[in-house]
């Protein structure tokens, strides 16, 4: 294939995977590291690289837009982010000495966790508490967000059980190229009661951070090559705008049901050519 | 300064600092193409590029000979950069608070993000 071509190729799938990765909330990520790999046989090295670039580039173009919404928490976000980093760390260091073999099955069964929790959110409704418990005051993990016209109170609870999933989402940020936002997520709404609303934004704003600090190991290893990053990144920026732009009008419902379906097949196929050895 | 006026001038500076980035990459990309559009590329097998494209002075040098390839790096880096600059200004805007809890669970963050990017120096 001819640059031209392939930077071109690259450029269209990366939009798209951009512009459905805004409007399901799942993040271009998951559909940039299949497509590089299985469609253009691209070494996972590279495309985890791309994609990762890819992660902070819509987390920072997009931080401004959600707090203006005044959904985020800044302290939570930067608490956890501790935990984050360190792991992003851990499995930046992690993707050097495992197989591409083994990272396209991880791979495989991240994505299938993210499919399913995005058709499946928002099953699970649990009473908010609006105090948090000991840990969570000490650390003033607390808030208010927007509901119905009034502000409304919000603690954080089971703290350090949040902090041991965050740690886990960094480690399978850096080991796998993604923002992992599905699995912080779980760690907020789901282990430590914040609002979900509250979970989702204040995720997005720890998926750029999270990604930086793997940025330093892939960028010193070379996974971060500008050939393929370049339309990755370019491509992944236009379509999470214009995305962001259609998501007010749009109805998300079906579409998410669509995506998931799209990544359960990618899923499949990555944990298959994984164990065929054929990425 | 309240929480709020503070991350709205944080993600703002950050929407900046990510359009400086694309438009270096774009820059990059255009003298990319311009002068490789018809190499043939193919990238089944991960060979480790140069150190002129892996480390933070390597990058900002071959950048500053309008090297392509180092262009579209150098906005690579800058955008690597943003989230960087957003966890210093959020320990700026703590230390403005006099919240020395915060300031320092944010120092925290800044030192593992500064220890991951002084291995591409």
């Amino acid at each position: 294939m001819t640059a031209d071509s392939f930077t071109l190729i690259v450029w269209i799938v990366s939009a798209l995977a951009g512009f459905l990765g805004a409007l399901t909330g799942l993040g271009g990520g998951v559909v940039v590291v299949p497509a590089l790999t299985l469609a253009l046989g691209v070494d996972m090295k590279y495309a985890i690289g791309a994609s990762l670039v890819s992660v902070i580039a819509t987390s920072s173009g997009a931080a401004a837009a959600y707090v203006r919404e005044g959904f985020s928490n800044i302290r939570i976000g930067m608490f956890l982010e501790i935990a984050t980093t360190i792991g992003a760390v851990v499995g930046a260091f992690l993707a050097g000495h495992v197989t591409t073999h083994v990272l396209a099955i991880v791979f495989g069964v991240v994505l299938i966790q993210a499919a399913y929790q995005s058709v499946f959110k928002g099953a699970l409704e649990h009473v908010l508490p609006t105090e948090s418990d000991v840990l969570g005051r000490k650390l003033r993990l607390n808030g208010t967000f927007p509901e119905d016209g009034r502000q409304r109170e919000y603690g954080s609870r089971n703290v350090p059980a949040g902090f041991g999933l965050m740690f886990g989402a960094g480690a399978l940020s850096g080991l796998l190229g993604i923002g992992s936002g599905a699995v912080k997520v779980i760690a907020m709404d789901r282990a430590m009661k914040i609002p979900f609303k509250v979970s989702t934004t204040t995720s997005n704003f720890m998926i750029g951070v999270t990604a930086a600090a793997s940025a330093g190991v892939y960028l010193s290893r070379g996974y971060i090559d500008p050939r393929v990053a370049m339309p990755v990144m370019l491509g992944v920026l236009a379509g999470a705008f214009l995305g962001s732009k259609v998501l007010v009008h749009a109805k998300v419902s079906t579409l998410r049901i669509v995506f998931a379906v799209v990544i359960l097949a990618l899923a499949i196929e990555m944990i298959v050519s994984g164990v065929m050895g054929r990425v | 300064m309240d929480d709020r006026r503070l991350e709205l001038i944080i993600g703002n500076l950050l929407r900046a600092g990510v359009l400086l980035a694309a438009a270096v990459v774009l820059a990059g990309a255009g003298l990319y193409l311009a002068q490789h559009h018809r190499d043939r590329v193919n990238y089944h097998s991960f060979v480790a590029g140069p150190d002129s494209l892996r480390t933070v002075p390597g990058i900002v040098q071959s950048a500053a000979h309008l090297d392509s390839e180092g262009l579209m790096q150098l906005g690579l880096l800058l955008l690597i950069a943003t989230p960087v600059a957003r966890v210093i200004l959020a320990v700026v805007g703590f230390a403005m608070e006099e919240d020395r809890l915060y300031v320092v669970v944010s120092l925290i963050v800044l030192v593992v993000l500064l220890a991951s990017l002084a291995r591409a120096t």
